[in-house]
């Protein structure tokens, strides 16, 4: 028992330090800022980052670089409450930390991974952006 | 000590339904945004509807090990005052969720999307649960059967994990997005394993009751298993993060442990067959009835799981709906089942002339929860192709509300569906509700 403490013990520390660790600058403060208000209005229960959240609306991984889309586009949504989205009343200055959070999740990497390299093994080799 | 026991129970059946009444909300704004969009719009309702179900399974499975120790295997429990401060901190801490959410105060985080402090009282419980537990076992039981593992185990992961999916709060973690939604999705892995332990031990503990046989809860097959779902619980939880660029040895890892759960699968095929000609001795009995059909939802959602730990599928299907027939599949069509089941055997254990009156109903309400189940989650495994298609396989993809469009017709009977398992739902629980209630008085 207490062996396999040990190793889980072990195992955690791995993956909280080298196995979670990527090329990604640290997120900047106005980042936080919008991530903690993106956290605040809980936009997971509609929007994804990677696939993971909820599916009402669209993934935001990407949402920056997209075609047709960047940050004009999404500040435009912000307060729109057309269709799915409530409508919110973001300040200039919450609308520029929102933006800039998305912006530097999507510095990351890549969702959908298009590119990624599959093998008969069943095994995928997803694309990295910063590397 | 059966108060406290019934009351965890109660709450967990009040739970179930208003979980249920939630998710049927939901349903309908998933198709009508406009619904109720004032007053509950979907960022809240859906918390609502993911909360109060989880509350479910964590309510009655608990209840349930606290009913089996001290009124089944007849152990004196350590700690009458733990439990009831156990059962208190979990009432104060579901109140404080709802008002959480009811005024907007959240912290949004996907499964937890109530304000974080609100993780204390709860982690406290835990711990409560875990020395009473402790406390009490290894002191009456010698040779554990596999099932005191199970409970041990759940209470014990449950208590660190629960504190890992609160460690986005600390700067290291948050100021790296990679690191962050991998730890975070790491802990909701690792939790569903915990809670899986929690029931999974309530199954084998009502298998071993129900056929009378202790050997059920024995043998080096039976902890073979057990120490499978333990290496899953800890190693396997990647499949729901293979998209994200970490460090590919995180992925390699979980792929081979998912694989092992082809041995459960197979083990399943052969022992559903075995256990063929038993079935009709038992006919009679819903706990049975119920535990066989999550044999069969097993079969079905473990194929899923199979399939989509498959890095070259996991691919095309994460971030689909075949996802969430994955996660719904699991947590209405096994752990609903099961729970479902142990609380008819204690229903009928202590009441079961009451329950006898609503015997015709109980078994309408089975068969509308199970079909209503299965054309549910075909409906979000069609959804799930089609987005996927669109995501993948599409030169010059449509809009998002294009593709959304596309998906409505599967939405629309995904949502009849949704009603049928509701209805199946009250006809089942509502009959238990009573009885429990007349009973705990």
């Amino acid at each position: 028992m207490i062996s396999l403490v040990i190793m889980f013990v072990i195992y955690n520390t791995v993956v909280y330090t080298q196995g979670t660790s990527n090329e990604t600058p640290k997120m900047s403060e106005q980042a936080i800022k919008g991530e903690q208000l993106y956290q605040e209005n809980n936009c997971t229960a509609c929007h994804q980052f990677y696939g993971l959240g909820g599916y009402l609306g669209p993934d935001l991984t990407n949402v920056i670089s997209q075609k047709n889309k960047g940050p004009a586009y999404v500040k435009a949504f912000l307060n729109s409450g057309i269709k799915t989205m409530p409508k919110f009343n973001f300040t200039e200055e919450e609308k520029d930390a929102l933006t800039q959070f998305l912006t530097e999740v999507d510095q990351t990497g890549y969702y959908p991974n298009k590119d990624a390299e599959t093998s008969a093994s069943g095994w995928v080799g997803i694309k990295y952006k910063n590397r | 000590m059966k108060k406290i026991s019934f009351t965890f129970l109660i709450l967990g059946l009040l739970a179930l339904i208003v979980g249920a009444i939630f998710g049927t909300l939901a349903g309908i704004q998933y198709i009508k945004p406009d619904f109720l969009k004032e007053v509950i719009a979907f960022n809240k309702m859906r918390p609502f509807h993911v909360s109060t179900v989880i509350g479910w399974i964590i309510l009655c499975a608990t209840g349930g090990i606290y009913y089996y120790l001290t009124n089944v295997l007849n152990l004196k429990l350590f700690s009458k005052k733990l439990a009831g401060a156990h059962l208190i901190l979990f009432i104060l801490s579901a109140v404080a969720i709802y008002v959480s959410f009811a005024t907007g105060k959240m912290g949004g985080r996907e499964y937890f999307a109530y304000a974080p402090l609100i993780s204390v009282p709860i982690l406290i419980g835990w711990i409560l649960f875990g020395i009473n537990y402790f406390k009490t076992v290894p002191k009456q039981v010698k040779g554990w059967p596999v099932y005191l593992w199970m409970w041990g185990t759940g209470i014990a992961f449950m208590i660190y994990h629960i504190g890992e999916t609160n460690l986005w709060m600390i700067p290291y973690f948050r100021e790296n997005f990679i690191r962050d939604i991998t730890v975070q999705w790491k802990s909701y892995g690792s939790l569903a394993g915990c809670w899986n332990m929690l029931v999974y031990g309530t199954a084998i503990f009502l298998m071993s009751k129900i056929k009378n046989d202790d050997n059920v809860g024995r043998g080096r097959k039976t902890f073979f298993f057990y120490f499978l779902g333990l290496f899953n619980l800890m190693l396997g939880w990647a499949h729901h993060t293979y998209i994200i660029p970490n460090q590919p040895w995180i992925r390699i890892l979980s792929y081979g442990a998912s694989m092992t759960e082809w041995i459960i699968f197979i083990s399943i095929i052969i022992d559903w067959k075995k256990s063929l000609s038993a079935e009709k001795k038992e006919l009679n009995s819903m706990s049975y009835k119920f535990l066989m059909a999550t044999d069969f939802w097993v079969f079905f959602n473990l194929i899923i799981a199979l399939l989509i730990s498959i890095p070259y599928i996991n691919l095309f299907t994460h971030g689909t709906h075949i996802t969430v027939a994955h996660s719904m599949g699991t947590t209405i069509g096994i752990n609903t089942t099961i729970l479902l089941a142990s609380l008819f055997y204690i229903v009928n254990k202590e009441g079961k002339e009451l329950l006898d009156k609503y015997r015709k109903i109980i078994k309408l309400g089975f068969w509308f929860f199970n079909i209503s189940l299965g054309v549910f989650l075909i409906c979000l495994l069609l959804g799930g192709v089609e987005k996927s298609i669109w995501m993948y396989f599409t030169d010059e993809p449509s809009s998002f509300g294009q593709m959304q469009d596309k998906i409505q017709p599967y939405m629309y009977v995904f949502l009849a569906a949704g009603f049928g398992l509701l209805a199946g739902i009250l006809m089942v629980a509502v009959p238990m509700l009573n009885v429990l209630m007349k009973k705990s008085k």
